[in-house]
Parts: C-alpha cells; structure tokens; sequence
C-alpha cells in the first residue's frame, strides 16, 4: 500500500472558547514519512493535532486534506483516510482484545451491515502489526500499560487508514516500552507507508524516529524540517529557553540535544 | 489465496459467533420473562382467571366476570407498566452508555425532575389530565436537558461537567416540586405522594396509545444509535476519530431519552430507579456481548411490572411500584457506587 | 502571625472590615426581618413589641416574628460556618450539607422515630436529626473516598444525590401506608423557618454552641490540611484527629438546624465560596465571614419569601434553593474539567 494522501493546514488558528491557542499555522505534512510535532508544554503542539484531527473546530482557516477541507467531510469519510490515537482512550469495562479492536473497523459499518471478511483481515493484520494477536481473547483491564497501548494502536490500525495522528503515545511508559512503540510506528511506516503524525515530548527520540519536525512556539510554527535542520542549538534555545549542545547520536547519527543547566558543568 | 482460513481470523469470528450468541440468549431470555410476567399479572390477581379466559378476553370476546377483571382492570395496568418500564429502561441505559457513568442516570441529572415538575405544575395549577400533561411534561423535560446540556457545555462538552450541572438542576426542580405541593389544597397530599413515588394505580387503556407510539419513535431512533453508542464507550476523543459525530449523537439520544422519560412520567409518575437500575443490570447480563439498550429496556418492563405484582399483592400493605422498586434499587445503588469507586471504571 | 494574617488576605479587603459590613448589615436585615411580613406594621408598634407587648394586633406579628428572625440568625450562621468546614476538610468546592446529603439524613432518621417509635417531642428531634446527619455525612463521605482517586467533587456530587434519592424513596416507603402522618411529614421536606418558637430555639441552641466552639478551635488546624494530607502530616498534624474534630462541629451545627427548620440547601454551598473570594483561605476570617453571611443570606431569603407570596410566603428553603442552584451550576463552569 502507498500513501496517497496529503494533509495540510493553511492559515489555521484555533483553540479553545474565544482564547486562540494556535495562529495561523500553514504546514504540509509530507506523505508517506513520520513527523513529530515538539514545542514548550502549552505551545500548541496537542492543540494543532486535535484540530488536524478534526476534534477541534477551527476558529479560521482551513485543515486540507488533499485539498478538501476536513471539516466539510462526512465524518465516517474522514475516519477512513485518517486515524488518531487521543492521549487518554477509554476501555469499556471488561471489553476484550479482540472486540475492542475490532470497534477500529466502526467507519466502514452501516445501521445493519454485517461483518465481512474483509473486516477480520483488516483486524488480523492490525493485531499481528502490533504483536498482539496472542492477546486477543484477554480483557483490557489485564494488560499492562505497553500492551494496553499496542492494543489501542491495533485499534487505529484496523481503521485502515493512510494517516494516523498520535497524541503522545509514549507518556506514562517506561523507556523500553517508548523505544517497542516507536520502533511500531517505524514499521507501520515502511511496510505499510503509513503517514504518522506524532506529539512527541522527548527530543532525542523525536529527532531520532522523525523524517520530519515542526518545531512550535507560542502558537506558531517556529521552524520545521529535517532533524538536522531543526534540532541546532539556536532553535532549541529559542523555543524550550534552554541552554544546550547539541552532538551527533552516536547511536542513529542523528542529532542529540544536552541541557545544560546552572550547575553541574564540568 | 491460501486454502486454510488464518487461524486469528477464524479466532475473531469465533468470539464474535459466541458474543452474538450470548447476546440473543440474554434477549430471548428476557423476552420469555416479560411474556411470563405479563401472563402471570393477567390471570393471577386476587382471583385466579383461567388463561384462556385470559386470551379470550384480549381477542375481544366476552366472558362474564374476566372480561371486567382482566379486561377492564388487569389489562390496562398491565399494559402501562410494560411500556412504561420499557421507556424508562432504554431511556436511563441511553444515559448511562452516553456519558459512560451508570449514575448518570436521568433520575439523578434531573431529567426525570423536570418532568415531574412540569406534570405537578400542570396538574395542580393548570388543572390538566392525561395526553396534555404528557406534552407538557415532554416540553418541559426537553427544555431541562437543553439547559443541562447547553450550560456544560463550554470548551466542548463534558459528561462530568454535565452530571454536576444536572445534579444542581434537579436540586432546584425538586424544590420547585415541594412547593406545588405544598400548594395543592385540592389535591390530597397522600395522592400527591404517590404519584410523585411512581404508580400505575391510574393506568387506563387510553394511555396507552401514547406511550406505544413514543416507545416506537423514541425507542427506534435510541436503537438506530446504537453502535454508535458503543463506540461512544471508548471516549468522545476515539469515537470521533472512528467517525461517529459526537455532539449530534449526543443530541438525538438525548432528545429520544428524554421524550420516553417525560411520556412515562407524565403517566405515571417518575417510578423511582427504573431507569438507574436498567442499564447496569442489562451490562452485567450481556457483559460486552453488544448493546446494551434493548436488553435493559427489557428488563426496565421486567422491574416494573414485577415490582408492581410485589407491591399489590406479595406485601403486607398495598405499595404503588416505586416503594418496591426504590427499596429493590436503593441498597443496589449504594453497592454500585462502592464498586465503581474501587475499580475507577464506568458502566 | 501577623505576616500570615497579610498574606492570606493579600490583595483582597482587610478582613476586620468586611467583618464590620456585614454586622451592620445584619441589624439592618434583622429590623428588615421583624418589620416586614404580611401585616404592615408602623414603627412604633415594632417597639412596642420588642419591649414584649402583645396588646394590639400589630405588636403581636412583631412579637411572632421575633423568635422567626432569631432561629434564621442562628441557623444562617450554622449553616454558614457547616459548609465552610465541610469544604476546607473535603477541599470540594461543592461540598454543601443539603448536597451531602445531611439534611435528607436528618429528616430520615426524624420520620422513622416518629413513625417507628412514636417520638413526637421537639427534643426528641435534635438527637435524631443530629444522628441523621453525622451517619449520613459519614456514609457520603466514606462511599465517595473509596477508590484511587480519592473523593473528587464528582464523586461527592454523586454520592450525594444518590444517597439523597435511595433514603427519599425509604421515607416514601415508610410513610405512605400511613395517612395519619402525611401532613407532619411534609413539614420535613421543605425547611422554613416560619414555625419557629422560643422553645425549639433553647432547644437546638446548646447543640449549636458547642459546634461553634469545636468549629473555632478547628478553624487553624484547617488552614494546614488544605495544602494536602501528605503537607498537614509533614507539618506535624494528625490529619484524622483534625478531621473528626471538624465533622463533628460541622454535622452538629447542620443537624441541629435541621432539626429546628427542616432541610435548607445551598446556604453552606454559596456563602463560604463568596466569603472565601472576598476574604482569601484563612479559614478563621472565613469561618467569621461566613457566619455571618450565612445570617445574612437567610434572613433576605426568608423576607423574600415573604414578600414574594404576598399574602402566604414562600418557605425559606425554595428560595435558597433557587438562588443556590444557579450558583452551584457557575461554580461547575468556573472549575477546569481535570478538577472535577
């Protein structure tokens, strides 16, 4: 499968109530690569990908895809050229693997439409994706917080769609669990040229599992690009106030960010 | 293609084969159930009438003693608390499933409290009786809930938010009740009381072509949204992403919900936990199987019409149906409460 | 101390004036209290009936309201300092005795002794109505607290009004076989303070001292919890002794108003939360502050209800709740989502 699909915003502003949280952002998300969203706590970064999600309105301007504004799609349309993983899901009580999962294939369902076997493919090759089929008759409340996540990731895979939206899918994991759903995200990438759109908060691991970065400030876009484009001293200066060095990762050559605080210099 | 079938395929279908199965049994079950109670408040009364006198008398015919008993007494009763229970079962389980808090039911947000208000108010001041009183409570119920609705909702809407603004609603309506009745001189207080605890003492046959016609809206448009509803489960921010529109589900199995309460209400008083008991009891029933709506509508028509065969004649003193059904929900209420608590989930 | 004193009330009005406000507009709602009504009455009988005459008919009204104003005085004050205690110790804004479920409580346990056990008297009421009320209190409050997340006002508000709804369904059940007792019982959903005599007041009025000291000598050891349990422990207090001492003062002060008027929602809600912006945290100018507001409050509640219903008058109870309701609804708007 190929991503065909592109989306973009031109010249949005949104937030919440009458108070802007976002101005006038344009940005293309490039097709077919990963992107992470970073930025300062309140810059916008959640914000910006609610509303590229359509779970915000915007108060101006418009989130394209493939130039046909969001907002004006049939909602189930929409839920099927992209999906998002929200920050806090909820589990039903006492759902299972398997049915939850299967609830990603809701956009494809009508009032009295059956399940097809296109539906149980879809399912399957999401739960074997995220390494979860061994968990498909286990009840949710069971797991723990790394496979609860690969299975609402297994959820917005069944969706089948071209872009995928996460809202920081890593917090409340511990490393090794950041680095398997990182590595996830990679993979959908490259076997299934998924567009994945991520608000990441660790720079270090955004730069290294990024094609692609926007850095936000305020509201604003303040630079976007490459890891190596965006991820200098200056910029990470400028939009976390911090002092810093950035080296080469010894590990993916990408760049690495090093705080650097009031004490503890050598 | 490969000849044999993937064996996690065949897995899905195989839990979904055993959850449809396990959802039509739970149905089929409840359905004989209602069929029995229905039966068992038709011939057995203070007298035993014979079933088929019982059947002769509902094809029309003429029986002399039965027709009076079961047609003119049992028959109607029988009918309201079905339809009633019926209403107020998929109206509160609506409820609960949408804001995913079984004690969000219209009981306690004040739904079923502006209902009452306005049927007290048009009662005692406005002197109205039967279908007029239905749509003023069905007008002001609806009006209730746009104000719970539209006061919670600020920066999007949220079930919390809305339950606490219900919850103020319903204090004030329920002040607002106290004071009709301490006004209503004409009517017997004792009578006001029972109204206001629930009873189908009053039922007759002209009410129920009301309250068939607003299960049949009602309840149609509350099942159309079914699946939506359950996607709803897994949060507004996921429901939306998988394409369900949030706000206008919300707004048409509100409206629906409501439109059932103040019919049922508007008949026969807001029957205490009916509609709190339904859902809970429906989900434990069906455990994740499908929807839980019809089931609890069921079991809502279950609870009334049993409730009511209680209160007549297995107690001591002659109760309407929401003493039984408050004593029956209260102590389960407090237990659902506890429970929820501990475990932090939702229905 | 003195410090402290500044920093709680930084940027706001010097406590000991607002203070001084609201004593005089106490006695201006008080002669507003006795004054007006449904007979129309001159100055000079108002006088006369304070210094006790009942000679004409004006003088006696004056003479009827007078033991009125002073239990709305009383109970205000009660109510006033009831839930300011109840939402520094829950830290809920929307803690409130009528929310909690107290005065329902109350009620109950005053219906079952009459209808049970045939307690009639007055002072029979004040035992049951304070038992009510604490059983009551701690049964909210402990169904709230369990789970992780401790006792958020969401599970408060809930715990609350369902408690509410399950023990008004059992005054139902109890009460409706019974035609005789219909009508004593109904006094006991509406609070009003229109019944008042001087022997219900003697009768709540220990009850209501002793709960205004416990509440005095709490009020300090307050302002500690409210930084959290963890912070009081750390600061060397025993945050279970504290809040024993505080419920205890609260459930008496709203249980022995209960059982003089009836259930009067909303006053413990709105008054503590308007002091509390006028006056900052410090919950001994709060608990001052408020007890005197919660007066104020009632007595204009209960001369609005006189008015208003011209020639019968609205139970104070109907009228505190309308102007509560609407209040607890902007509270739930001002609060942030996460917090409820």
């Amino acid at each position: 499968m190929t991503a065909r699909h592109t989306l973009s915003t031109r010249q949005l502003s949104a937030g919440y109530g009458d108070t802007s949280i976002l101005n006038g952002i344009d940005i293309t998300i490039p097709t077919g690569q990963i992107t992470s969203i970073i930025g300062a706590n309140a810059c916008g970064k959640s914000t910006l990908l609610r509303t590229m999600s359509r779970l915000l309105t915007p108060h101006q301007g418009q989130v394209l895809l493939d130039g046909r504004s969001i907002h004006k799609m049939a909602t189930k349309d929409l839920a099927q050229l992209l999906g998002l993983l929200p920050q806090s899901p909820i589990a039903p009580e006492g759902i299972t693997v398997g049915d939850l999962v299967s609830r990603g294939r809701h956009p494809y369902h009508k009032l009295f439409s059956q399940w097809s076997s296109t539906d149980d493919v879809a399912i399957t090759s999401a739960l074997k994706a995220t390494n979860t089929a061994e968990l498909i008759d286990r009840d949710v409340d069971e797991l723990s917080g790394g496979q609860r996540q690969r299975v609402w990731i297994a959820m917005a895979l069944a969706q089948e769609t071209d872009i995928l939206l996460l809202d920081e899918p890593t917090t409340y994991l511990d490393v090794a669990h950041q680095i398997e759903i990182l590595d996830l995200m990679v993979e959908l990438n490259q076997d299934r040229g998924t567009t994945i759109i991520l608000v990441l908060h660790d720079l270090n691991l955004a730069a290294r599992y990024s094609d692609h970065l926007i850095a936000m400030k305020s509201g604003r876009v303040f630079d976007q690009g490459s890891p190596q484009h965006v991820m200098t001293e200056p910029t990470v200066h400028s939009v976390f106030g911090l002092n810093n060095k950035v080296i080469s990762d010894p590990i993916s050559k990408t760049p690495m960010v090093l705080p650097i605080g009031r004490y503890k210099q050598a | 293609m490969t000849t044999a079938i993937n064996p996690i395929e065949q897995r899905l279908k195989q839990a979904r084969k055993q959850r449809a199965w396990r959802w039509y049994r739970v149905v089929g079950f409840l359905l004989i159930l209602v069929i029995a109670l229905l039966l068992l408040t038709l011939s057995v009364g203070q007298s035993i009438t014979p079933l088929s006198e019982v059947v002769a008398v509902i094809l029309g015919e003429q029986v002399p003693g039965a027709s009076f008993v079961v047609g003119q007494l049992r028959l109607p009763r029988v009918l309201v608390a079905l339809l009633v229970g019926t209403s107020f079962g998929l109206a509160g389980a609506a409820f609960q499933i949408m804001l995913r808090n079984p004690l969000a039911s219209p009981d306690i947000i004040g739904v079923s409290s502006g209902a009452s208000a306005a049927a007290v108010f048009a009662i005692i001041m406005l002197n109205m009786s039967g279908g007029s009183v239905a749509v003023f409570s069905i007008f002001a119920g609806l009006m209730v809930t746009l104000t719970v609705f539209g006061l919670s909702f600020k920066h999007g809407s949220a079930g919390t938010r809305l339950i606490l603004v219900g919850i103020g609603m319903a204090a004030m309506l329920e002040s607002v009740i106290a004071y009709l009745l301490s006004q209503a001189q004409s009517w017997d207080l004792q009578e006001a009381m029972r109204w206001l605890t629930g009873s189908v003492n009053s039922a007759q046959l002209t009410q129920v072509p009301l309250l068939c016609i607003s299960v049949a809206v009602f309840g149609s448009l509350l099942l159309s949204r079914s699946k939506d509803l359950e996607v709803l489960r897994t949060g507004d921010e996921t429901a939306q992403a998988l394409g369900v529109r949030v706000n206008q589900t919300r707004l048409v199995v509100m409206l629906s919900a409501v439109g059932l309460i103040a019919v049922g209400v508007a008949t026969t008083g807001p029957i205490a936990f009916v509609a709190f008991l339904s859902g809970p009891i429906a989900v434990r029933l069906i455990s994740n199987t499908g929807s839980a709506l019809l089931p609890a509508g069921l079991i809502g028509a279950c609870l009334v019409m049993g409730g009511d065969y209680i209160g007549q004649f297995l107690l001591p003193n002659r109760y309407p149906v929401g003493v039984v059904t408050g004593a029956l929900g209260a102590p389960y209420l407090i237990y659902l409460m506890i429970r929820t608590n501990r475990k932090g989930g939702s229905l | 101390m003195k410090f402290l004193c500044t920093y709680f009330s930084a940027n706001r009005f010097p406590p000991m004036m607002l203070i001084g406000c609201s004593a005089v507009l106490l006695i201006i709602m008080c002669t507003l209290s006795i004054s007006i009504g449904t007979r129309v009455v001159a100055w000079q009988d108002i006088i006369n009936g304070l210094m006790g005459s009942v000679a004409t008919m004006e003088e006696a009204s004056v003479a009827m309201r007078l033991p009125r104003t002073l239990l709305a005085l009383l109970a205000g004050s009660a109510l006033g300092i009831s839930g300011a205690i109840m939402q520094s110790v829950t830290r809920n804004p929307l803690a409130d005795p009528g929310l909690l479920g107290v005065n329902i409580g109350a009620s109950f346990f005053v219906v079952i002794g009459l209808v049970w056990f045939g307690l009639s008297q007055m002072s029979h009421y004040v035992w049951l109505a304070i038992f009510g009320a604490a059983t009551t209190a701690l049964f909210v409050h402990v169904i709230s607290a369990i789970g992780h997340d401790g006792a958020t006002p969401l599970k408060f508000a809930l715990a609350g009004a369902a408690t509410s709804i399950a023990i008004s369904s059992f005054i139902m059940a109890v009460v409706l076989p019974r035609n005789d007792i219909a009508g004593s019982v109904q006094s006991w959903q509406i609070g009003g303070v229109g019944g008042a005599t001087y022997g219900s007041i003697t009768l709540i009025l220990p009850f209501l001292l002793i709960g205004g000291l416990l509440s005095l000598t709490v009020a300090r050891k307050l302002n500690t919890i409210a930084l959290g349990d963890d912070v009081a422990m750390g600061l060397g207090e025993s945050v279970t002794r504290i809040r024993i001492h505080a419920w205890l003062a609260a459930v008496l002060l709203a249980g022995a108003t209960t059982a003089a008027c009836g259930p009067i929602g909303f006053v413990g809600l709105v008054v503590p939360h308007l002091c509390r912006l006028l006056v900052g945290i410090d919950n001994r100018w709060l608990m001052t502050l408020s007890a005197l507001c919660g007066a104020n409050l009632l007595l204009a509640a209960d001369v609005l209800g006189r008015i208003l219903a011209r020639p019968s008058e609205l139970s104070v109870g109907i009228v505190t709740a309308f102007i509560g309701a609407p209040f607890f609804i902007w509270i739930v708007r001002r609060q942030k989502v996460k917090a409820l």
